[in-house]
């Protein structure tokens, strides 16, 4: 994949100030996400895949400008987002979306499914007239598998799962190049999980879309990417192609990761178990060198003092780690116990 | 059997009400049975309307002497006596309603205006710019109200518009934390960040996402607020620093009949009594309103 990315995100660092002291002066700083990069070619699907607090949230809200950004750059179709004043930002919105996890809170409830989808259209100024934007509305419901004659009911009235298809209709509605997919199916029930995923497959198809999937659930992961990043306390440890990473995972901690995932295949019983030992350390106060060494079964003295940069081990597959740049021995083969 | 059931099921999702007018009838049902409020909501309707047909039943002008009268107890002639100049109190009364609620819905409507804008801005845009609204908010709420109202008072001069932004400005503060308070957290939900993430303007998401679902707690305390709108009003006119004589006025009354407790204890004991009732009126409804619209009471 040689040709331009969609979206290129270089250095992004985003720290939330803390806030202490009788005067309110800023005493530290949670990194939430700190100093990533990573590319979106056009129509393919990446998720960003890492345990509750490492930042791919974050990570989302920093792209869409939901929260200001520290540093960095986010170049979006060749145009650096977090440099754009208010106004051009509010033009250029209607190219980015986002779908949320929480398809009950993402809905106002005094809004019937009708007016939140018009007010969206009347923003970006589509549509000439109520009667033209209303076509668009039942066309885009029906799109996601919303009844034409469900357009005036509020949201209270809908399942969990179709108030999800109404948030995609929503996002649909401006013609994005790119949708942020921030846990968009997390909340939902397995079944329902599915239903939701294969439409969002087949809007790509048909619309030509790009998602940012941001997930904590590789099953999911699995089914829909392209290519994964992985993240751990706000730094990208992992950045590979969907097959490579499943298969041939590089980072202990995407192997981790990996081996977390249950089983339903019984003949995959000597599957490794690796069982992290300790807690995320806080993102306040990170540990120096690599973040993961704190919890890592091989970790070496070397990394608790320089901090590993992501390299390619094979083509599509990049990470950061000390134990796998070139020439290192193969680690997984020494046992976790020594 | 399951199909017979599932029949009825669909009809009714094809003849399905908007839920605005449902939510509305919950809403006044759960106010129904609150006992307490439907009797602070009669009082303060009468009292409403008595006030604007003040002209046309009070039995005597307000205002005219007739020293041959004075001092009157309760009589046919006069149902609540006369007051030192022979004043007919009922009358007096009828018209210092006028008065007494327009001072305080005023005085309520302009405070909630300033602090709500207030508010919203400062728990929308945070920062320095909330820094600075709380702050001057902390010291305004640092002042006992009367103290404060008479402050402004004595700046400005008495008068009965003057008694309006004095008791204004004093609401500022209450009504800038609540909706400060409310707006953090409607802010933080999902609709609102979908809303901005799809290019809206900050005025719109303000007017139209957070302004609608904070209305409950800024109704209920501008109800609340009233009745200690009329209370600072009359207390303001019984120092004689808010409506002027020969304005009647209940503070002014009170103020008016304390001379001659001994003698004439009905002058002072009327606009008394009245002042309670509307004040524990309002005060009730305003109780009953958050329980009604607080969706955590639910029953």
């Amino acid at each position: 994949m040689s040709k331009q990315p969609l979206l290129e995100v270089k250095n992004l660092k985003q720290y939330f100030p803390i806030k202490g002291g009788v005067l309110g002066r800023t005493v530290n700083h949670v990194k939430a996400v700190d100093d990533i990069s990573f590319e979106v070619y056009e129509g393919e699907t990446v998720s960003i895949v890492g345990e509750s607090g490492c930042g791919k949230s974050t990570t989302g809200r920093a792209i869409l400008r939901l929260d200001e950004p520290t540093a960095g750059e986010v170049n979006f179709d060749g145009e650096d987002l977090l440099s754009l004043n208010k106004s051009k930002m509010r033009e250029k919105r209607k190219d980015l979306q986002i779908i949320f996890q929480d398809p009950y809170a993402s809905l106002n409830p005094r809004q019937t499914v009708g007016q939140i989808i018009e007010e969206v259209l009347k923003i970006q100024n589509i549509g000439t007239s109520s009667k033209d934007r209303r076509e668009k509305i039942i066309s885009l419901l029906e799109t996601v598998g919303i009844g034409a004659h469900q357009v005036d009911r509020y949201p209270h009235e809908f399942s969990g799962g179709q108030r999800q298809r109404i948030g995609i209709a929503r996002a649909l509605s401006v013609n994005p190049k790119l949708i942020i997919c921030d846990e968009a199916v997390s909340a939902l029930d397995v079944s329902i999980q599915a239903q939701v995923l294969n439409l969002l497959k087949e809007l790509q198809r048909k619309f030509q879309l790009t998602y940012l999937f941001i997930s904590h659930d590789l099953g999911v992961v699995r089914h829909i990417s392209d290519r994964i990043i992985v993240m751990y306390l706000g730094k990208v440890v992992e950045i590979s192609d969907t097959q490579s990473l499943f298969e041939n995972p590089q980072h202990p901690y995407t192997r981790a990761l990996l081996s977390a995932i249950p089983s339903m295949n019984f003949e995959e019983e000597k599957r490794e178990r690796i069982i992290l030992t300790g807690d995320v350390p806080s993102p306040i106060d990170p540990p120096k060198g690599c973040r993961f060494h704190t919890r890592c079964p091989y970790k070496m003295e070397r990394c608790a003092i320089e901090e590993p940069v992501l390299n390619s081990v094979s083509d599509g597959q990049r990470v950061a780690c000390h134990l796998v740049e070139k020439g290192a021995v193969d680690y997984t083969k020494i046992p976790v116990n020594s | 059997m399951g199909q017979q059931q599932l029949q009825p099921n669909i009809n009714i999702s094809l003849t399905e009400k908007p839920v605005k007018k449902s939510r509305w009838l919950a809403f006044m049902k759960k106010l129904a049975k609150n006992k307490a409020a439907i009797a602070g909501a009669i009082v303060v309707l009468t009292v409403f309307i008595l006030a604007i047909l003040a002209p046309w039943i009070a039995p005597y002008d307000p205002t005219h002497i007739e020293m041959s009268k004075k001092f009157q107890g309760p009589s046919a002639e006069h149902w609540l006596g006369t007051d030192d100049k022979g004043r007919d109190i009922l009358s007096r009364l009828l018209y210092g309603s006028r008065i007494s609620l327009t001072v305080g819905i005023l005085s309520t409507l302009l405070g909630a205006i300033v602090g709500v804008v207030l508010g919203i801005v400062a728990g929308y845009y945070g920062k320095w710019i909330d820094s600075l609204i709380m702050r001057f908010c902390d010291v305004l709420l640092a002042f006992p109200g009367i103290l404060l109202a008479l402050a402004i008072i004595s700046i400005l001069g008495p008068s009965t518009a003057n008694t309006i932004i004095a008791i204004a400005i004093f609401a500022v503060p209450t009504f800038a934390r609540i909706v400060r308070g409310s707006t953090l957290g409607v802010k933080k939900l999902e609709y609102v960040d979908a809303i901005r993430a799809m290019g809206s303007r900050d005025s719109r998401i303000i007017f139209k996402h957070i302004l609608p679902n904070i209305t409950s707690p800024i109704i209920v305390q501008a109800t609340l607020y009233i009745a200690s709108a009329i209370i600072t009003a009359s207390a303001l006119s019984f120092l004689g620093l808010g409506t002027q004589p020969p304005t009647p006025e209940w503070g002014t009354m009170l103020a008016n009949g304390r001379s001659y407790l001994a003698q004439a204890p009905h002058i002072t004991l009327f606009p008394g009594l009245v002042i309670l009732l509307v004040v524990v009126g309002f005060n009730l409804f305003g109780d009953g309103l958050r329980d009604a619209l607080d969706p955590k009471t639910k029953k």
